[in-house]
């Protein structure tokens, strides 16, 4: 497998330097083809820009055609109500239940990520370790509608023992108190979406944990170490960057995740203590099920939602670029 | 480092004592007989918490096995090694039964009939019908945005790495990544607004252009890093020969990165091959063969799976999954061909 | 390496056959799913009485999931006698009227009739005319529940309001038991499903907990989204519909032609003789009562939830199909006129009672036949 096989490379060599190539560059745009080409691709580029700019002006116009007529407070209010005389609506449990289902997702998926793009790099018999990260390459690519299928009519079944257990011995808590409706909960909502993002975010971890040094692994080994060892010390600092950019990546995608959660949740509008109980919501899926009944002006609302949710995707996606950007000063892995 | 294996109680070997190979099966089968008692003396049902179970025996009674025959280190060796297995086992647990599920409800209404007939006028509740309209309207809504959408990605891609120096290249970079984040139904409300500015009926191009904007950010994202990988060599030799920028880009640059560019863009096929929302705004749906993207509304695979689905009946489901079947296999053979073409086109890097 | 080349070809060649095959099943599909034998429903064939006049074509509607199985039935029927593609997508009361006053669809189909401002928005699609209510179909909105060892459950307006207000939680609950003092009521907690998309069907039986309930459901304001907190909820009358069955202890609404087998249905204590049951008949009876409010063409109808007449059903919905009076889109005109005349004919009001709508009452429907000639 001598082709990278995912979308986020492990943290590319520099490319750019030399004032040699400003030069070529220069020249070379003397040339009709070169201008043509040159434009041709700044011409998508700016292309780019323009999409982004016009839905980013309609997004933010159609919203506050839907705040300034909001009765109740934006960010603080616990109901949706668009087609209320006056319209009340906020966004603060759909922020909380974006936020938990996402977090219970990475604390389960990135682990078992690592471990398994561990697995297949460094455990699993190499005549498997082909095939089977093939199989999560395809994985990464089945439709979330069919996850949300799955999760809704086999996952949540067999899920009723697992949550009885857990408020069995853990409902002191107040986290995992359960009364006995159907699983249908954030919970339900983070299993699934960590069992989603799982592909992507091992194939990412495994693409990067493949290109450590063998060297000093071979090092390693030689001076005695087990083979732990020299994953905790050889293999998982170079790939800590990487890690990081793939959970990030899984991140993204649980955040604006909308079939899977809106077939499997049975939302509500309040925010419960317990993971267990039903109710609780998120962005996307808010807008999926409340889409099509809402008039005009609950479109718009529902935009307004929309709008902050991107605008935390946004704020996730710049944060994990800062990240790499720094480890990628010290981390001597470029070289 | 090697101290802790000397001291320990045979100071003869090098080695110190060791477990036999069959060890980790052992404790395996071992782990998993004790779990299989306690949850048939326990009448948990779920098969979830015998796993569970199972696991933790499993990891907890080989560090305690292996920790006073063999010492620490080797234990915490063994505890990590069982660990990453038991990873590997849970995880890959759900995923096949996904597959499993698929597959095996999904044959029960799949037969030739199924794929080359439409709805029609079947009712919801009622057998028969087909996805024939599905396909079409997924093909060609897919086909349609790739046309678009890859162009566009892979030529900003070109720009970004190899022209891009300034402020229109970093805004260009900041602004990929915030359409990444784009909800993929604030797309389709874009689109929507769109047509009702001119007054136009659903239509199929309408959800494809929707597809597009989703899969631009994602195309240029990694033909970027496919093409930061070609060694800068390759275009300094190819500069050095005279030849012009632009056809060393397109002879050398481009098919070198070539595999990965066509993954990327199958990946992001995949991805907007499976969204739904837009789809759901745009295009309308509908029961009859529409095979003219442009006029009149259509149906598409993702959003018909959602429509059986919420119809609720026993019919509505084994359609869902028999088009969730057709589905996965259209995005599968897709990425299968990718990968072909990947490998053909790829030069042969020293490996 | 040779070899290997050539198996990579060989599978290449076979991916390239797969993808070309796919690609010739689109080509040769048919539309034509009448003739398969699973389909036939037992109901008549009615093509010989539909008068298609020239209709022909497409016809886009959308709108309320209520009538869905209504509008399959007529759908299968009319499609069989006339040369129309009939495209009805059940996303919903609001977004049906969204699309229609947009222009995007020939009719749309409503739970609640058009708002003042909704009828202004049709103005500028309907050219010299406006958008008006046609009561077509109607129907009970079922309570179902499922209880093991509990067949037969009788409830009150009170009781039914305390219950989704979570206010009563336990099915052995004292209120529950006085209304039923020969069933074995269980301890168990009771999951009240309600719907979690904006709805007509909660508009209705909101409306209905409202009057008859006063007392409880007074604080809430009613509407199409659901105010009370707590219970469950799912998408659509088939979600709702499929959590009850799956669920111990869950009660939920849902329009009667969805409360099939797998659960039981609440008879009504309405302060008539006897309890009523969700049929079809008993509905009838209440929307029989219904006074009409929509002014000339208009049909709009005003339901009296807080129906004690005997074996009358009180919480029943109606469902409108919402067209222009005139200025309708010259190009679907005829075929939006041939399918109205066909719902409202006699065989169209018959074939909702098999699939377990209740058919508009004489008067009402009459007033509808005369309005549909006179579409244009």
């Amino acid at each position: 497998m001598g082709i990278p096989t995912q979308d986020t490379a492990p943290p590319p060599p520099p490319t750019q330097p030399s004032t040699a190539e400003q030069k070529r560059a220069a020249r070379g745009a003397t040339r009709p083809g070169d201008r043509i080409f040159l434009g041709l691709t700044r011409g998508s580029g700016i292309l780019l820009l323009v999409i982004m700019a016009a839905i980013a002006v309609f997004l933010t116009y159609r919203a506050s055609l839907a705040i300034s007529k909001n009765e109740g407070n934006f960010l603080t209010t616990f109901d949706w109500n668009t087609s209320a005389d006056p319209p009340v609506f906020g966004i603060a449990v759909l922020a909380f239940g974006t936020v938990v289902s996402s977090i219970i997702a990475m604390v389960i998926a990135v682990p078992i990520a690592v471990a398994i793009a561990l697995f297949l790099t460094h455990y699993a018999p190499r005549r498997l370790s082909g095939p089977i990260a093939y199989v999560i390459d395809l994985l990464a690519a089945v439709p979330s509608i069919v996850y949300g299928l799955w999760g809704a009519l086999i996952l949540v079944p067999q899920l009723v023992g697992l949550y009885s257990w857990l408020d069995e011995y853990l409902g002191w808590t107040g986290i995992f108190e359960w009364q006995g409706g159907a699983p249908r909960t954030m919970l339900t909502v983070g299993i699934l979406l960590a069992i989603m993002i799982l592909p992507i975010v091992t194939n990412v971890s495994r693409e990067v944990f493949r290109q450590a040094p063998q060297m000093i692994e071979e090092a390693a080994l030689a001076l005695g170490a087990t083979r732990w060892e020299v994953i905790r010390m050889a293999v998982l600092p170079f790939g800590r960057s990487g890690v990081i950019s793939a959970s990030m990546l899984g991140l993204g995608r649980a955040l604006g995740e909308t079939m899977a959660v809106a077939t499997v949740l049975s939302p509500d509008f309040l925010i419960r203590a317990s993971l267990l109980e039903p109710g609780g919501g998120t962005f996307a899926q808010n807008i999926a099920s409340k889409f099509s009944e809402a008039t005009q002006f609950g479109r718009d609302a529902l935009i307004a939602s929309g709008l902050v949710l991107f605008v935390i995707t946004l704020l996730v996606n710049g944060a994990a670029r800062a990240i790499i950007a720094r480890r990628k000063e010290y981390s001597g892995a470029n070289a | 480092m090697s101290h802790a294996a000397v001291t320990d109680k045979r100071p003869s070997t090098l080695r110190g004592a060791h477990l036999p190979k069959w060890f980790a099966w052992a404790t395996a089968a071992g782990s998993l007989a004790l779990a299989v008692g306690i949850g048939l003396a326990a009448g948990l049902q779920s098969k979830i918490q015998w796993g569970l179970i199972a696991s933790i025996l499993f990891v907890l009674g080989t560090y305690v096995i292996s920790a006073s025959v063999e010492g620490k280190r080797q234990a915490k060796d063994r505890v990590a090694t069982s660990v990453v297995w038991v990873a590997f086992l849970l995880a890959v647990v759900p995923l096949v039964s996904l597959m499993w599920t698929t597959i095996s409800r999904g044959v029960k209404v799949l037969d030739g009939y199924f794929l080359t007939h439409s709805m029609g006028v079947v009712a919801d509740d009622e057998v028969g019908g087909g996805i024939n309209h599905a396909i079409i309207g997924t093909v060609q809504q897919v086909g349609l945005a790739t046309l678009i959408g890859a162009p566009i990605g892979v030529l900003t891609a070109i720009y970004l790495v190899e022209y891009g120096r300034g402020k229109l290249a970093k805004s260009v970079t900041f602004f990929v990544d915030v359409m990444t984040g784009i909800p993929s139904i604030v797309a389709g409300l874009f689109i929507l607004s769109l047509m009702l500015m001119f007054d136009m009926q659903p239509f199929g191009f309408a959800g494809s252009l929707a597809l597009a904007i989703l899969m631009m950010p994602v195309v240029v994202r990694s033909t970027e890093e496919m093409l930061k990988l070609v060694p800068n060599e390759l275009r300094e030799a190819s500069l050095a020969l005279g030849v012009p920028k632009w056809r060393t880009i397109i002879k050398v640059v481009v098919p070198t990165s070539i595999g990965g560019i066509t993954t990327g863009i199958m990946l992001a096929v995949a991805r907007i091959a499976g969204e739904t929302a837009p789809i759901l705004l745009l295009v309308f749906g509908g029961n009859f063969i529409n095979s003219n993207p442009f006029e009149g509304p259509q149906q598409a695979l993702p959003l018909y799976i959602y429509q059986q689905y919420g119809a609720g009946s026993s019919a509505g489901y084994d359609r869902a999954w028999a088009a969730s079947l057709v589905l996965i296999a259209i995005v599968m053979i897709l990425n299968l061909g990718a990968r072909g073409i990947a490998r053909w086109k790829a030069p042969k890097a020293g490996r | 390496m040779k070899l290997q080349r050539k198996n990579r070809l060989r599978a290449l060649s076979l991916g390239a056959v797969a993808v070309s095959s796919a690609l010739a099943l689109t080509a040769c599909g048919s539309d034509d799913t009448g003739a398969d034998p699973g389909t036939g429903d037992g109901a008549s064939t009615q093509a010989g009485n539909i008068k298609c006049d020239d209709a022909q074509g497409q016809l886009l509607a959308d709108g309320s999931s209520a009538q869905k199985n209504a509008m399959d039935a007529w759908v299968k029927q009319f499609s069989a006698a006339c040369k129309v593609q009939i495209n009805y997508k059940a996303g919903g009361s609001g977004a049906g009227v969204t699309a229609f006053t947009q222009g995007q669809v020939a009719f749309a189909g409503s739970d609640s009739a058009l708002k003042p401002e909704e009828v202004t928005a049709s103005k500028e699609q309907c050219e010299g005319g406006q958008g008006i209510n046609l009561p077509m179909v109607g129907g009970p909105i079922a309570v179902g529940y499922k209880l093991s060892g509990v067949d037969n459950l009788v409830l009150d307006a009170d009781t039914l309001a305390k219950i989704f207000d979570s206010q009563i939680t336990k099915w052995n609950d004292p209120a529950i038991a006085k209304l039923n003092p020969d069933a074995k009521l269980p301890a168990t907690k009771i999951q009240a499903f309600h719907r979690s998309d904006e709805s007509g069907t909660t508009d209705n039986f909101t409306k209905y907990l409202k009057e008859a309930a006063p007392d409880v459901w007074g604080k809430y304001e009613g509407g199409k989204a659901w105010e009370a907190k707590g219970g469950q909820s799912a998408p659509q009358s088939s979600g709702v519909t499929a959590q009850v069955k799956q669920t111990e202890g869950a009660i939920g609404y849902m329009e009667l032609s969805y409360a099939k087998e797998g659960m039981n249905t609440v008879d009504l204590d309405t302060g008539a003789g006897t309890p009523v049951e969700a049929t079809i008949d008993n509905a009838s009876k209440a929307i029989a009562a219904a006074k009409q409010v929509g002014t000339g063409k208009d049909l709009a109808l005003e339901l009296d939830y807080a129906t004690k007449a005997e074996g009358a059903y009180p919480i029943v919905l109606v469902t409108y199909e919402i067209v222009c009076d005139k200025g309708n889109k010259a190009d679907t005109l005829p075929a939006t006129k041939a399918l109205l005349r066909y719902m409202a004919s006699e065989d169209g009001q018959k074939i909702l009672a098999e699939n377990d709508y209740a058919p508009m009452p004489q008067e009402i429907i009459a007033k509808v036949r005369t309005t549909v000639e006179g579409l244009s």
